[in-house]
């Protein structure tokens, strides 16, 4: 039984189409990295796998629980599903020990002491155990995004789901948050990110999925797939981003 | 029955709020003018004028309603004698020139002070580029908040009533007064009048604030 | 004739149990009309259609209705639905609905700022609904109201002097009992004027204190 399986899925806003019947599907442990042109509903997707969206058709099931089925409990099987939001999303009035600890007490009812314990072990292993008592606000960009990994971190999950965590970030902050995902995947996380950051997908991925006009166009792991596509509109795609983003960052 | 007795006096409650309209009218206008004084002496004015400014504002705001209306009243009864129509448009003039002058304050800061050394860099006197600077710029930004305490004055006309103006309230008064066992009605009828005023006002107000708009002065209004 | 200074010394005491009327009236007003405007401000946030639909239509009638006819409406019009109030109850309904009108836009505006996103990374977490706006939208937005709300206080305690029209012996209601006695109306009206203005100096002085104290969270760029 797969970790995901996404079948078929549909999703259109309004009268516009954006995922055109998209599957794929991921065992434990895999690295998948979805790339794409903006508003090609790869946001949208990563958004219907954890059910901050429901797709119009298809299913979706994380290690066999079906999330799309409207008699599932969303709330028992979020914690399962870590999700980092390209804007972060950092809880503003909290610390970054407690935007940690919180989905641990409230969610899983752990005591304070241990949660926060649990926290420190997290916010130490993305670097920034100094940070603790550090608000949203004092921390830069790239620290903030750490944090979040971090807080989907602290709640153990059995996978994280990425949406263009570096997208919002300065360029020089874009290396410490790709160098603690690269940490994470090869300590084994399951980790399906929507980014443009080639040199991630190069130093990882276990595969690519291009996603254009709602569909996944062309799969394959990234020493196929980024040297040799096979469909014009991938190759066209890449082209693209090699010129907008330079050559990829090395972060072995 | 009652519904009889309404009907035949609506002309006479129509008449309340006209009444209460001319007053509404009378002391806004009363209002706008001072609060206007008030406000350009207290941002350009110098320390002994602004401290006065200030001074007049704080009483007339920190002091009810009902209170500065029984202050006049009684107050001006010593000298001459005044009407409750008189006294209610002083009292609530003086007391909405208190709070207009903040917003025109706030409108004039709003502009920044950019504006107003640009305009003395040219050549103007202070009076010129008040005018012709700085107001136009200002009068987008009281817009909104002039609305909010147009509709607020509106209502407060009812407060009058204390008084003894016979403006709308009052008149719904007399009328249960007289038809006993009524209150509901009669009083739930002219909370729908005072609706339909104030929903209407609201209305034209948001009009002309959307005629008189600027781009980069959007003004951002908060609608119930 | 005695001097303004005499008078004052003679009438004080009863203006000061007017006073206390009053402050007792305010607060009860407050505590109900904060409460009761924060869950309009919910309902209309987060509500569904038919609670969307009942919470803005009482604030849209509350807002847009005299205070003064919603007192004389509460305690004239209800007896006849068989509701007996006595002015004091009747003056706080009235003024503790009429305020939660107010405050419920405020707060509406205050949770509606908190951007979308922080809800999501709660729910993300696998946080309810409910714990979500508790633990991350809540805290954020209490704190962020606190300059528009504490406009509130000051125009209830303002207000609360409508309620001599029915006969509260509040402040206002004691001034014109001393006028009727003295004929000095005047006199006493300015008394209570000056009472007046001591209680909302005291009152925008403590809201600003609390201001102060309460914004010393930085906010998220």
């Amino acid at each position: 039984m797969s970790l995901l399986r996404v079948d078929d899925v549909y999703k259109a806003y309004g009268d516009l189409l954006v995922l055109k019947g998209v599957s794929f599907q991921m065992e434990k442990g895999d690295i998948k990295v979805i790339i794409g042109p903006s508003g090609t509903g790869k946001s949208t997707l990563l958004r219907c796998l954890n059910g901050l969206t429901s797709p119009d058709k298809g299913k979706i099931w994380i290690d066999g629980i079906e999330v799309t089925d409207p008699k599932t409990n969303i709330n028992k099987i979020r914690p399962d599903i870590g999700f980092v939001f390209q804007n972060f999303n950092l809880f503003a009035h909290l610390t970054a020990l407690d935007n940690v600890c919180i989905g641990l007490v409230k969610v899983k009812g752990m005591k304070k002491s241990e949660a926060r314990v649990l926290a420190m072990e997290e916010l130490r292993r993305v670097g920034l155990g100094e940070k603790a008592g550090a608000y949203p606000a004092e921390m830069s960009g790239g620290q903030q995004q750490r944090v979040s990994i971090a807080r989907a971190l602290a709640m153990n999950p059995k996978l994280i789901l990425f949406d263009e965590p570096t997208s919002a970030l300065d360029p020089e902050l874009i290396g410490e948050v790709l160098k603690v995902m690269i940490d994470l995947a090869k300590g084994g996380m399951t980790m399906l990110v929507v980014s443009h950051e080639i040199g991630f997908c190069r130093a990882v991925a276990d595969e690519i999925l291009f996603l254009d006009e709602g569909k996944i166009i062309e799969k394959g792991h990234p020493s196929d797939l980024l040297v040799n596509p096979s469909y014009q509109r991938t190759k066209e795609f890449l082209n693209k981003i090699i010129k907008l983003y330079g050559e990829e960052r090395d972060k072995a | 029955m009652i519904y009889q007795t309404l009907l035949k006096e609506f002309p006479y409650l129509l008449k309340g709020v006209l009444v209460a309209l001319e007053l509404l009218i009378a002391f806004m206008s009363l209002g706008f003018v001072i609060g206007i004084v008030l406000s350009v002496t207290e941002v350009y004015g110098n320390r002994w004028s602004s401290m006065l400014a200030v001074m007049i504002e704080r009483f007339f705001r920190g002091v009810p309603a009902v209170v500065l209306l029984f202050l006049f009243y009684y107050g001006l009864s010593d000298i001459y004698n005044v009407s409750s129509f008189t006294a209610a448009t002083l009292a609530l003039g003086f007391r909405t020139a208190a709070y207009q002058s903040q917003i025109f304050k706030g409108a004039i800061q709003a502009v920044g002070s950019g504006q107003m050394e640009a305009a003395r860099a040219i050549g103007m006197s202070k009076f010129q580029a008040i005018w012709s600077i700085i107001f136009p710029q200002a009068l987008r930004f009281g817009i909104g908040p002039w609305s909010n305490e147009f509709a607020s004055e509106l209502k407060d006309t009812s407060l009058a009533y204390t008084i003894g103006v016979v403006e709308l309230l009052r008149r719904a008064k007399y009328i249960v007064s007289y038809t006993y066992g009524n209150a509901l009605i009669v009083y739930g009828f002219c909370a729908i009048l005072y609706l339909i005023l104030v929903r209407s006002g609201n209305t034209i107000l948001y009009r002309i604030e959307s005629k008189l708009q600027m781009p980069g002065f959007e003004t951002r209004r908060e609608r119930g | 004739m005695t001097g303004f200074f005499e008078f004052a010394r003679i009438y004080l005491p009863t203006l000061v149990e007017g006073t206390i009327v009053t402050l007792e009236m305010w607060a009860w007003c407050m505590l109900g009309g904060t409460i009761l405007g924060l869950l309009l401000g919910l309902c209309r946030v987060y509500g569904n259609k038919p609670i969307f639909v009942l919470s803005s239509g009482y604030i849209e009638l509350f807002r847009g209705t005299p205070m003064l006819a919603q007192i004389l409406f509460v305690y004239f019009g209800l007896p006849e639905i068989g509701v007996l109030l006595t002015p004091v109850v009747a003056a706080s309904i009235a003024l503790g609905m009429n305020t939660a009108a107010y405050q419920a836009e405020y707060f509406r505006g205050a949770i509606q700022s908190i951007e979308t996103g922080q809800v999501e990374a709660a729910r993300s977490l696998g946080m309810t609904q409910i714990q979500a706006i508790s633990n991350i939208v809540l805290p954020q937005a209490l704190r962020r109201v606190i300059p528009q709300w504490s406009n509130e206080p000051i125009l209830l305690l303002k207000y609360s002097s409508i309620a001599f029209v029915i006969g509260v012996p509040e402040l206002m209601a004691r001034a014109q009992m001393i006028g009727y006695s003295t004929f000095r109306f005047f006199d006493a009206f300015l008394l209570a004027a000056l009472i007046y203005l001591i209680l909302t100096n005291i009152l925008a002085q403590c809201l600003h204190t609390l201001e102060k104290r309460v914004s010393v969270l930085p906010k998220s760029k």
